[in-house]
């Protein structure tokens, strides 16, 4: 027994420890070369900590492309396409988990089987429609497709069916119509995942580096993923820019995390899917 | 006869199924068929649809048979195998240590908690762009620690041996908390009185691991594997990024890789879509067969 006492624990941190460094290293050679001059950045051997603390990488990043614009442009998509997420699949789930009609089921099956496919089948088709409708290159594009997400259609409904039908019963007695129902009941009752989802939808948005490098061609339209890689393309060994550039677009979701522990671990532990 | 109510029923239902059942339609349904239709034709995605002229040309299954038949689809699988054969080892041990050491009373769990977790909060393009350093043959911190252990590290992302497995240990780092969150459910589900009951019998901690912990976490570990192997095959930006032209001899081209290069550089719209229609059937067959052989080693506590 006085083994385990201090075995346990000194196993427990030895291998924590280890992982940590693991999960750390990559992030501290970020910001330690986000603060190199050009120069350090060929230095043998390397420099863990820079020698001279130089902010060429960052400034750098603001005047050979629109690197505001893109957080801009990231934080407009990221809440846009969360909004559009939200209230297009909370309306479908309202109705597939409280509305009962004939074939709903069937309807839910059919949004369901949509997962299977794997978004390269469908990006081809929808890249030539939205090119047929002249929506490449812009926004619009971009978030058109957040209308239909059935992963958020599927979560909220199985939220949704835990709401008591007494609620709803009462209300509508009351005379209250469906959509009142809906904003007065349903959507305050399912705040909690609502958040969690919207966190995650966020995040999922913010990241996103496939769908926007199809769409977006112009630099003042880009979002940071999308500003990141084509900066690579550029300054591909202009590793304090990268670094920089890299450092600040995961800033935001960082602190979102700091605020907001609880929901992300919700989150991504309900669905799995990233 | 419909009443009053009845229609104002039926009003809500289209109207709230509306916005999602046009995205369905448009976004999903549709593009699915379309997708095959082009499939099977040699259509570069610009040119007008004029059948009487052979714009596009229908080539039946002409595509599939050419992608089949070529070097190229072979080496991509081949690839992703080798990525898949180093990746789910690695990621299953890493995020089973990581669940069982959060799944922990000590003080200092919050802390590795978060630390876990950060690579899982960052965008796969920024991660990979830090990959891509820290990879660096010359400059690059992990041959300067192999180096000091005496190794004479290789060129990683510019050596076609190591190009892939450079790419893997990126993987592993920025996958690692997500899959050690998903097992942490799984641990903390599993009934305390099974350990109690070990306990008392004297069981050790590797008996306890491998006799209560593993049989009971198998279908988190069934769940997990069926995604890792499906975000294998999907592979993009830490190919795309860390290795341009997707590696030395083509050693990091894989499938989507593939399809978006055919697609939205060489607008081989038909080759393209033929192409991720194989893999679409590749997914489908791999989580089938994991489907069936589930039955032989996952353990589903009743």
């Amino acid at each position: 027994m006085t083994r385990s006492r201090f075995v346990q624990p000194l196993l427990f941190y030895v291998f924590a420890s280890i992982l940590a460094v693991f999960a750390l290293i990559p992030f501290f050679w970020m910001v330690s070369t986000s603060l190199k001059s050009k120069g350090a950045l060929i230095s043998i051997p390397i420099e863990w900590i820079p020698e001279k603390i130089s902010f060429e990488g960052y400034s750098k990043i603001f005047t050979v492309f629109p690197f505001a614009k893109a957080i801009f442009n990231s934080l407009f998509i990221s809440v846009a396409s969360t909004g559009i997420v939200l209230v297009s699949a909370l309306m479908a789930a309202y109705v597939f988990a409280k509305i009962e009609f004939k074939g709903r089921e069937a309807v839910f099956a059919l949004f369901l089987a949509t997962m299977m496919v794997p978004g390269q089948v469908t990006m081809i088709p929808v890249f030539l429609v939205l090119k047929e409708f002249q929506l490449l290159n812009s926004f619009t594009g971009l978030l058109l497709p957040s209308v239909f997400n059935p992963f958020a259609i599927f979560m909220l409904r199985q939220f949704i069916k835990t709401i008591h039908n007494d609620f709803l019963d009462a209300a509508f007695i009351d005379g209250a119509s469906q959509p009142n129902i809906f904003l007065r009941i349903i959507v305050p009752l399912s705040m909690p995942i609502i958040a969690t989802l919207g966190i995650v939808t966020f995040m999922g948005a913010w990241n996103d580096y496939f769908w926007p490098l199809i769409v977006l061609s112009d630099r003042e339209l880009m979002t940071l993923p999308l500003a990141l890689s084509s900066l690579n393309g550029q300054y591909g060994s202009e590793y304090n820019t990268l670094m920089a550039g890299s450092l600040i677009s995961m800033l935001p979701i960082i602190v979102l995390y700091m605020f907001a522990q609880g929901f992300f671990k919700a989150g991504l532990q309900m669905g799995g899917i990233k | 006869m419909l009443t009053h109510r009845n229609r104002r029923k039926w009003l809500t239902i289209i109207l709230f199924l509306l916005p999602s059942s046009i995205g369905l339609l448009v976004f999903s349904v549709i593009p699915i068929f379309y997708s095959l239709v082009i499939s099977f034709t040699d259509w570069n995605g610009l040119n007008p649809w004029n059948l009487a002229a052979g714009t596009p040309d229908f080539l039946g299954f002409g595509n599939f048979k050419e992608i089949l038949a070529g070097e190229e689809f072979w080496r991509v699988l081949k690839n992703t195998m080798y990525y898949i054969v180093l990746y789910i080892p690695l990621i299953l041990v890493a995020s089973v240590l990581a669940a069982v050491l959060l799944n922990n009373t000590y003080k200092a769990i919050g802390l590795y908690r978060v630390v876990f977790f950060i690579p899982v909060l960052t965008s796969w393009v920024a991660a990979a762009l830090i990959w891509k350093w820290l990879l660096s043959d010359d400059y690059g911190p992990i041959n300067a620690i192999l180096g000091f252990v005496g190794i004479d590290g290789p060129a990683w992302l510019q050596d076609r041996t190591w190009a892939m497995p450079g790419i893997v240990f990126a993987s592993i780092w920025k996958d690692m908390g997500f899959f050690a969150l998903i097992m942490l459910g799984g641990l903390q589900g599993i009934n305390p009185t099974y350990y109690e009951a070990a306990n008392i019998d004297g069981a050790n901690f590797w008996s306890r691991f491998t006799r209560i912990t593993l049989p009971l976490l198998s279908p988190m570990l069934f769940f997990v594997l069926v995604i890792c192997i499906i975000n294998s095959f999907q592979l993009f930006p830490q190919v795309m990024i860390m290795t341009q032209d997707a590696g030395p001899y083509g050693s990091t081209q894989v499938m989507v890789e593939r399809i978006y290069k055919y697609a939205f550089k060489y607008y081989k719209m038909g080759y393209a879509s033929s192409f991720s229609w194989i893999l679409f059937v590749i997914i489908f067959a791999f989580t089938i067969v994991q489907m069936k052989l589930q039955r032989k080693w996952v353990h589903y506590d009743s």
